[in-house]
């Protein structure tokens, strides 16, 4: 009856908070709230144009600090790769090009439109990382290492001259994924 | 840096900077002249030429990447003495203003006709975004279409 109880409150508790848990009702309140503050670290990056320009919510990357639509009318593609004769690789390489300033890293395209971020709330983005049906059927470490291992993603802190990097430098944004994750991967509600 | 490739099917071994832009080695080291600069940005696709089947500008194609790959320039679009379609049906449609984007154009084309054999006007929108001065855009549509016919009748 105690442990019923005990479970009632914690459950009261993240529904007051009003917050959604990754890990369902196994995080106590405390590891909730460092979760959601580490998320909300997380946002800072993940609302930068410099990832927001690859995760369109429609099938037109944007490019520049200022988020304009992708020049040349470049457009997704059926892979996220870009048109038959406009492949993303037609311009970008594996890594930014010092003559041209064209951006590279490798496997450059689009994620898939299920992982669109563009126009979405917070919770929202929230929900796209967590679902696997729309994040590309990641688990949280795999999302962690997307985060913090994949060179398409790591690119946003090398992006090349005269494009600004995200707010928070890698290792603080490494830090707060893993903090997100490690205490439940809490998204708002 | 020393980099191998196949250039319009013959074996070539070039040595300079990694970095160098494949436009640079094809013109200035292999002394083939009809790839173009236009910006330097890979924004107008003068530079166009086709590395393992795709179109790619090259202008912003580190010559470290052509190690290993098949690369066409216009000047080996067709076998020497006989004309791609795509340059039979620009010569036909009378396309070139002064010519200075076309190579680029005509790479664009053979490939999208590779990948969509009869496209449509919104295929060609969408696929060949380079850039010509002269506008001659209108006469381009038509030689597509005319190129599409002809490859497909060969």
């Amino acid at each position: 009856m105690k442990k019923i109880a005990v479970f009632g409150l914690i459950v009261f508790q993240i529904i007051a908070l009003g917050f959604v848990d990754g890990n369902q009702a196994t995080t106590s309140p405390d590891k909730a709230e460092e979760s959601l503050q580490a998320f909300q670290k997380m946002l800072t990056v993940i609302k930068h144009n410099r990832c927001m320009n690859c995760h369109p919510s429609d099938d037109h990357p944007r490019q520049g600090d200022d988020a304009h639509l992708h020049l040349f009318n470049v457009q997704r593609g059926k892979d996220n790769q870009g048109l038959p004769t406009m492949r993303c690789n037609t311009c970008h390489q594996k890594e930014n090009n010092p003559y041209s300033n064209v951006p590279g890293a490798p496997h450059w395209q689009l994620p898939a439109k299920s992982m669109g971020w563009q126009g979405l709330s917070d919770a929202q983005i929230g929900e796209v990382l967590l679902n696997k049906s729309k994040n590309g059927g990641r688990s949280l470490s795999d999302l962690l290492h997307h985060m913090t291992k994949d060179p398409l993603v790591l690119w946003a802190w090398n992006p090349g001259k005269n494009r600004e990097k995200p707010p928070l430098s890698q290792q603080e944004f490494a830090k707060a994924v893993k903090t997100w994750i490690d205490n439940g991967a809490v998204v708002p509600k | 840096m020393k980099i191998e490739f196949t250039l319009n099917g013959t074996p070539q071994s070039v040595d300079v900077p990694e970095n160098m832009p494949l436009l640079w080695v094809v013109r200035d080291v292999l002394n083939l002249k009809g790839t173009k600069f236009g910006c330097g940005k890979a924004m107008c696709g003068a530079c166009t030429l086709h590395i393992d089947g795709d179109a790619v500008r090259s202008c912003s194609y580190s010559a470290q990447y052509a190690q290993g790959k098949n690369i066409t320039t216009i000047e080996g679009l067709a076998p020497e003495g006989s004309l791609h379609p795509v340059q039979q049906a620009w010569i036909d449609e009378v396309v070139p203003q002064c010519g200075y984007c076309q190579p680029g154009f005509m790479m664009a084309v053979a490939n999208l006709l590779d990948k969509i054999p009869n496209p449509s006007d919104e295929d060609i929108d969408d696929n060949i975004t380079n850039l010509c001065r002269c506008g001659t855009y209108y006469r381009m549509r038509k030689a597509i279409h005319r190129a599409a016919a002809l490859k497909n009748n060969l």
